[in-house]
């Protein structure tokens, strides 16, 4: 590796974990030793949360509840738009309830392999240990979870698991847990324990004398640009998929508010640990804008397959069963269509670039459910996937029922994110960070059903604990709003908003950004390569240079402008490609959903380099013009054994 | 094909509106409705014009963002919400008319924005369990009956898009009001404050600039989620019992 993509700095650690302890009893002591803050002085202590998703949510409301003085932003109308509401399939939990040999011990097991080994085992099993109550609070805050006849809860299974351990709501899970959290939240906002800002978009971090103490916003709609201060910052504002600007995630979503906190000086980890989802409905055409995702959970039913023969075009229904390769199950007789998300994308890519794809594009695989409906008669698949397949009818016009789904990989979900140790807390101190936003407990991979379950966990039951250890020093100095870094943090929002209205180039934000997400895509996506990685690293500074000089945005400052404010969000996912090339190129391994076409096993499966890249990569921000600096955290396996993942 | 747009463009709060014509050209009938949105806008930005402001986000019908007015139908042609209506419900040389939510409830923001944050203030009224974390007994300790949890999940489905005010001829809130007191009073874990949430919410909703219910149903027509009607027989019957029962509103 060249020095100059980025140079190497001190290693770092995680320091909050009480690692004198064995993992299973680490949250227990954590809990205990946490300092605490009595009742009558919460209410003296500020938080700022930004975000109003599972994580940014349940905190709001948990943080509320235990009484601190909340001040919630979010950047759409309501808080209920949280892109979280859009996750679909289930939320895992350790409960057992099936009896089929499901503990504690075996989803933190099944998360840290699922993750492919480049998680914290601290973080895992504390995750699996607090899954069960999100259930309990889910169930008493009214979210009404698939209940079966005798009324107890149903559960199903979910890619990279033997077990049935997945809740859910149809496939509208995120949905009814979100409004869980938001319900929740406007109880408290209703008894005034709450200070809301809506249509409200973070754009910078304020950090004094070393600690995070406030933010940076702009009102979307008048424009005016302020600063938030408080005792404590808590970024849960989501992942970053838009950078390949086609992906699953809401249009809206961004990497604003935890690139602006990176380049006050937060560490971000593991970027190019990007999470590709097997079963998207394929792209129509250029003019397309999101991709949509169809439930993993109908992998439980549905079966991959594509035609034996490359360039076979018959209608689906004309080809027998001998002349289909059942992919999935015939390469991994274990787990089947079950195999976790990264190896179900990558040998459906495999397949389409063998020529074996479906569709007009030839970039899709069928998704096929005529033994289920056969099996189990077409009531209870409508029962169980009703609303995927009306989905997939409006979008494509077809009858998935009829002729099966037609399915693609899409960008899904981001595994890194910002830096935090055990506490949830940053490096820099006061900056708290939640849910996809944080570089996660998910590791390389996320297993599915598992991001609502770290979201609900941070927010509700980790960050409440964690943080009161931290406001307990509170509440801090006064900040005066004249105050040196309020007026320079203040000023730099400023003056970038200035600059983007003043180029007046003749191409669009949309324009840069279509162009940006098709090379990340092409070469940052399924199947990264040396070569690739590095046409890339080439290209990203010539778009950022032309995105700077020739952009065109339309309107104003002081007003409602849906322009401004997607080209201050592209100006950051440039920025943050760069960066996710550099992860990408500096990780000579394939892990998870980072595949390197260098690291691979004789049939092609991602091959981990344990010896050489068995930690975390903690990226410093450094000014423009000079590299990236690489802190690493060292992971180490105590309980769960290293070992090749096999799905076979 | 090619379209004729007319579509209501408003500056601010506080300036008049008014309809103005597009002409957009090789629409796909695979596009979707907001794609061809983003296709003009790229080119009134392209020209020096103001693109449209619309609200959006997820794009796969779930969030509730988005909501227009389409030939004087919230969400247009097909029961879906705009994001998931695609051009194939059109042919070429169609003149569409394309509104803002229209509701003393839902004040315009700009174009096609509304604000609609009455419907927060209702929630936050009464619209939740009081559950605070940590409290919440074993989840099984409780069975509810399937079909009590069904019923309750078919009235949870509401997104909050706010079509169903905008259809109302009486521009009222009464089906997101309805379907959020359904929900949480089929549940056993919803009934100790089953008579004090419907109060405050019918009560915030009054105090909103929504209009009253007169049984209609143009909501229920028009909801995405296909909330039913039967979920505002609900909302009667609990209010009726709460008055019944000489609840008065906690706050």
């Amino acid at each position: 590796m060249p020095l100059e993509l980025f140079t190497v700095g001190e290693p770092i650690a995680d320091t909050k974990a009480p690692t004198d302890v064995p993992v299973p009893q680490m949250w227990e002591e954590r809990k205990f030793r946490a300092r605490l803050v009595n009742p009558a002085n919460r209410r003296r202590l500020s938080v700022i949360v930004v975000g109003t998703g599972l994580a940014g949510g349940s905190a709001a409301a948990t943080l509320a509840e235990a009484g601190y003085r909340v001040k919630n932003f979010w950047f759409q109308d309501s808080p209920r738009r949280a892109h979280s509401v859009a996750a679909q399939g289930g939320i895992n939990a350790a409960k057992n309830y099936r009896n089929d040999g499901d503990s504690v011990h075996r989803l933190f097991y099944d998360t840290v392999k699922g993750g492919d080994f480049r998680s914290r085992e601290s973080n895992s099993y504390r995750l699996a240990e607090v899954s069960a109550a999100i259930i309990d609070q889910a169930v008493a805050q009214g979210v009404p979870f698939a209940r079966e006849y005798g009324g107890l809860l149903d559960n199903r299974s979910f890619g990279g698991a033997q077990v049935s351990r997945t809740f859910y709501a149809r496939g509208q899970t995120g949905q009814q847990l979100l409004y869980g959290a938001y319900q929740a939240l406007e109880r408290q906002i209703g008894l005034g324990n709450v200070e809301t800002h809506g249509r409200t978009e973070m754009l910078d971090l304020v950090v004094v004398d070393g600690r995070a103490r406030g933010i940076v916003v702009r009102d979307l709609i008048t424009g005016q640009i302020s600063t938030h201060l408080a005792d404590a910052v808590v970024l849960a504002s989501g992942g970053y998929s838009n950078v390949f600007y086609l992906s699953t995630n809401a249009k809206g979503s961004n990497v604003t508010a935890a690139w602006r906190a990176h380049k006050r000086g937060a560490l971000f980890a593991n970027p190019c640990y990007t999470q590709i989802h097997p079963t998207c409905i394929p792209v129509s055409g250029d003019y397309q804008s999101k991709l949509t995702l169809m439930s993993e959970s109908l992998r439980n039913d549905g079966r991959v397959w594509v035609p034996k023969e490359r360039g076979d075009d018959r209608d689906p229904r004309q080809i027998p069963e001998a002349e289909r390769d059942y992919f999935l199950e015939r390469k991994y007789p274990a787990f089947g269509n079950l195999v976790p998300r990264d190896i179900a994308s990558r040998q459906a890519k495999n397949v389409c670039d063998e020529g074996r794809g479906v569709g007009p594009t030839g970039l899709g695989v069928y998704l096929d459910f005529t033994d289920a409906i056969e099996r189990l008669g077409r009531s209870t698949i409508e029962a169980k996937y009703g609303n995927l397949f009306d989905m997939y009818n409006r979008i494509t016009g077809e009858d998935a029922y009829e002729t099966g789904m037609r399915i693609y990989p899409a960008v899904h979900y981001t595994m890194g994110g910002l830096w935090v140790d055990y506490d949830l807390e940053s490096n820099i101190p006061g900056l708290f960070v939640i849910g996809e936003a944080n570089f996660s407990d998910q590791g390389a991979n996320r297993l599915g059903a598992s991001a609502l379950m770290q979201g609900l966990a941070d927010g509700y039951f980790v960050l409440p604990n964690t943080l009161a250890n931290y406001l307990a020093d509170g509440p801090f100095p006064k900040v005066a709003a004249d105050h040196p870094a309020v007026v320079e943090a203040e000023t730099a929002v400023r003056t970038q908003t200035e600059r983007l209205l003043s180029i007046n180039g003749t191409r669009t934000v949309a324009s840069f950004h279509r162009e940006l997400g098709r090379l990340m895509w092409d070469l940052c996506g399924m199947e990264r390569s040396e070569e690739g990685l590095r046409k890339a690293l080439d290209r990203i500074p010539e778009i950022k240079h032309e995105f700077w000089t020739n952009v065109k945005v339309s309107g104003e400052q002081g007003v409602f402008n849906q322009n401004l404010e997607h080209a201050g969000r592209v100006a950051d996912f440039i920025e943050l490609a760069e960066l996710m090339c550099v992860d990408a190129l500096h990780r000579n391994e394939s892990c998870g959903g980072h595949f390197r076409a260098e690291s691979q096993t004789p049939e092609g499966e991602a091959l981990r380099d344990d010896e050489n890249f068995a930690y975390v990569a903690a990226w410093e921000y450094t000014p423009d013009g000079t590299p990236p600096v690489l802190h690493r955290e060292a992971l180490e396996y105590e309980y769960i054994h290293l070992a090749q993942r096999s799905y076979k | 094909m090619n379209l004729t747009l007319k579509i209501w463009r408003q500056v601010s709060p506080v300036k008049k509106g008014k309809m103005v014509s597009y002409h957009v050209t090789d629409v796909s009938p695979d596009m979707s409705f907001l794609e061809m949105l983003d296709v003009l806008n790229e080119k009134l930005i392209l020209d020096g014009d103001d693109p449209i402001a619309f609200d959006h986000d997820c794009r796969e019908g779930i969030c509730g963002s988005c909501g227009l007015m389409i030939d004087g139908v919230a969400h247009g042609p097909e029961q879906a919400t705009v994001c998931q209506l695609h051009m194939r419900s059109f042919s070429d040389g169609d003149v569409i008319d394309i509104e803002p939510w229209r509701s003393g409830g839902f004040p315009v923001v700009k174009d096609l924005v509304v604000d609609r944050s009455a419907f927060d203030r209702i929630i936050s009224a009464g619209g939740y369990i009081s559950a605070p974390t940590g409290t919440a007994p074993e989840a099984h300790a409780t069975p509810v009956p399937k079909k009590d949890s069904d019923a309750a999940f078919d009235a949870a489905t509401c997104i909050g898009c706010g079509a169903c005010v905008a259809a109302c001829p009486n521009g009222s809130a009464m089906l997101f009001t309805a379907a959020k007191v359904a929900h949480l009073g089929l549940l056993p874990q919803g009934q100790p404050e089953r008579d004090a949430r419907v109060l405050r919410m019918v009560g915030q909703q009054d105090a909103e600039d929504f209009g009253g219910c007169t049984n209609i149903g143009e909501c229920s027509a028009v909801c995405p989620k296909g909330i039913s009607m039967e979920t505002i027989s609900r909302l009667n019957h609990d209010l009726l019992g709460a008055l019944r029962a000489g609840a008065v509103p906690a706050s």
